[in-house]
């Protein structure tokens, strides 16, 4: 499926946040589709971790590469706040914009499509083809807005594991993911220990620091300043639009760092020599995040970025699978770990990825850790990195020999 | 392989739990891993070097060994490794009662600085020692501890460790080959190779 043509048949747009660019030597997964699973339909409706009952439930899912006949080779590949199933590859031959993690997802990357099988579903509660806040609610032919029931990491995990299930997946090689989906990861790890042979949390944490949720806040406050927003039941009126859009901007601050932003932006002036003295987007930076916001909008649902940051501000491995001790939570867990942090990631400072090695060195899991030098901020683990690539391929490959024994 | 980790893998039972400290590149751990089916777990502080053992597939932390060897319950390994980095610690004795505690043998090895050629360099040049195995000036050696063979074995006598095997060698060709140091070796060999273990169960916690 090399297709060396792509990079230039796909526009190569270079983002910093989230959504990264096109390989840059052109290699892709190719042309990939949007599957969809529906499962829980009453009166089986799954029950989730509030006690709500919510069904049916449909999931967005990809797959890429080939599930071997011993059924061991299949990864999960879990995104983050604002992601979806598409991983790698388009959808058509001039789609302008690949997978989120194209760069790192396809024949002979990181994650090798060639060896492995690689799924990426869209989590619940989201807005990109799986059940959340903007699906029709069965019993009233609109869209649930704020009835949709309170979703947590561990029932975003729970779709998942019936997803995998469906695919006739006994266990999987590696969970692997990044800041909300690293926390899936370590969900996965102790949920079902006998599911996961290994782990790879990237930029994440057991649970949010005050600092981090009070940004989350501040971004639904924004929000829920909006008049638009009227209480999430916007869906046939004006959206919510300048809200989410400030949101968006709060949450692209930290995922830089001083000094990218210095190096990125500094105090340069855009498209202009001097000051408007009036308050237009005077500075770069100003410009770049009115730019994301705005871009924000038209593809994320506003009630879906209020549910989902909610439940990474409630996810705590420590509390909810360690009854106040991170060591008795990992002791559950029977997976080899890669744990991943990044410098200058101050959303998910490596002290934090430290505790969760520490906990994990405690109780005897096997465990590999790494901290890269990397200017980016928290963005760091989407963007192209050498070193990021080599650690999982090599990771990868140990973990496959491993489970072939 | 450098010689002086032939002669550390040597020492290592087949089947065994090893942890490396200052695992370095991983040639040591990779060694042992392939032809000793040895469960092995490396701790370095450089991310260049850990990048590189994780891409090796051997599964290594990033961190500071005096306070990731604090993590590890006791006996969680069969052989700990401490291999030429002995001379680099700032709190030696307090460093090898944890590794002690963490591994059930402990194996270290470091640069002889009584060999008769650093003797030798200090009586007649007046020079603080320099050799092919010490390429450091004083002022930029990480080497801050100046040991020997012989006040290594009193340091254990002091600390109340014991001494299981003592393997002295003197090296040649960029430590590619070398020779066992039987005759004299404090004064003939260039690095020793101990493997240690616990007194009994108890050690001299307070030694300063």
């Amino acid at each position: 499926m090399r297709r060396p043509g792509a990079g230039a048949e796909c526009i190569i747009k270079t983002n910093m946040s989230e959504y990264a660019a096109h390989d840059e030597n052109g290699i892709s997964a190719g042309i990939v589709e949007k599957k969809f699973h529906t499962f829980a339909a009453p009166p089986n409706e799954m029950v989730l971790d509030n006690g709500k009952r919510l069904g049916p439930v449909t999931i967005a899912y990809e797959t890429i590469g080939k599930l071997n006949r011993d059924r061991n080779n299949a990864i999960l590949v879990l995104h983050a706040l604002s992601g979806d199933s598409h991983m790698a590859g388009c959808y058509a031959e001039d789609d302008a914009k690949p997978g989120w993690w194209d760069i790192m997802v396809g024949p002979g990357k990181g994650i090798d499509t060639d060896k492995y099988f690689v799924i990426c579903s869209n989590v619940l509660g989201s807005c990109m083809g799986t059940t959340g806040p903007s699906s029709i609610n069965p019993f009233t032919g609109e869209p649930f807005g704020l009835d949709f029931p309170m979703v947590t990491i561990g029932d975003m995990v729970k779709a998942q594991k019936i997803l995998i299930d469906h695919l006739g997946i006994p266990k999987l090689l590696a969970v692997i993911g990044g800041s909300l989906g690293g926390m899936q990861v370590l969900e996965w790890t102790v949920r079902y220990p006998n599911m996961v042979f290994s782990a790879i949390p990237l930029a994440t944490t057991t649970r949010h620091s005050a600092l981090a949720i009070a940004f989350n806040e501040v971004a639904r406050q924004s929000i829920m300043a909006d008049p638009n927003w009227n209480n999430g039941n916007y869906y046939r009126g004006q959206r919510p639009n300048l809200g989410l859009a400030v949101a968006r901007m709060i949450g692209h601050i930290t995922y830089l760092s001083d000094d990218a932003m210095h190096r990125k932006f500094g105090r340069r002036l855009q498209d202009k020599t001097d000051f408007s003295f009036n308050f237009d987007a005077d500075f770069q930076i100003e410009s770049y995040l009115r730019y994301q916001g705005k871009k924000f909008v038209d593809r994320f649902d506003t009630n879906s970025f209020l549910y989902i940051t909610k439940a990474g501000d409630y996810f705590d491995l420590k509390n909810q699978h360690g009854n106040g001790s991170t060591t008795k939570a990992f002791s559950k867990t029977k997976a080899k770990f890669l744990v991943v942090s990044f410098t200058s990631d101050w959303l998910y400072p490596t002290y934090q990825s430290k505790e969760m090695v520490k906990a994990m060195k405690k109780t005897g899991v096997d465990v590999s850790f790494c901290e890269i030098e990397a200017d980016w901020g928290h963005d760091a683990f989407l963007l192209p990195n050498e070193r990021l690539t080599s650690l999982l391929k090599g990771f990868l490959d140990r973990v496959a020999d491993e489970i072939m024994l | 392989m450098r010689y002086d980790l032939e002669v550390i893998a040597s020492l290592i039972d087949p089947g065994s739990k090893v942890l490396d400290l200052g695992c370095g590149d991983g040639e040591l751990l990779k060694h042992l891993k392939e032809n000793k089916q040895v469960q092995v777990t490396g701790i370095d502080r450089h991310e260049d070097k850990v990048a590189l053992c994780i891409a090796k597939g051997l599964p290594v932390v990033q961190g500071d060994m005096n306070e990731e060897v604090q993590d590890y319950p006791e006996n969680a390994f069969d052989y700990v490794i401490l291999s030429q980095t002995l001379q680099q610690v700032y709190e030696p004795d307090k460093l090898l009662l944890d590794l002690l505690r963490i591994g059930k043998k402990v194996i270290v090895s470091f640069p002889n600085f009584s060999h008769w050629a650093i003797r030798l360099r200090l009586l007649f040049s007046g020079h603080a020692p320099k050799s092919k195995q010490l390429p450091f000036e004083w002022y930029n050696t990480p080497n801050i501890r100046v040991v020997t063979i012989k006040d290594f074995k009193a340091f254990a006598k002091k600390v109340g460790f014991s001494i299981l095997k003592e393997v002295a060698i003197n090296t040649q060709h960029e430590d590619k080959q070398g020779s066992i140091i039987t005759f004299l070796p404090n004064l003939r060999a260039t690095y020793g190779i101990l493997l240690i273990g616990r007194n009994g169960n108890r050690l001299n916690i307070d030694i300063r």
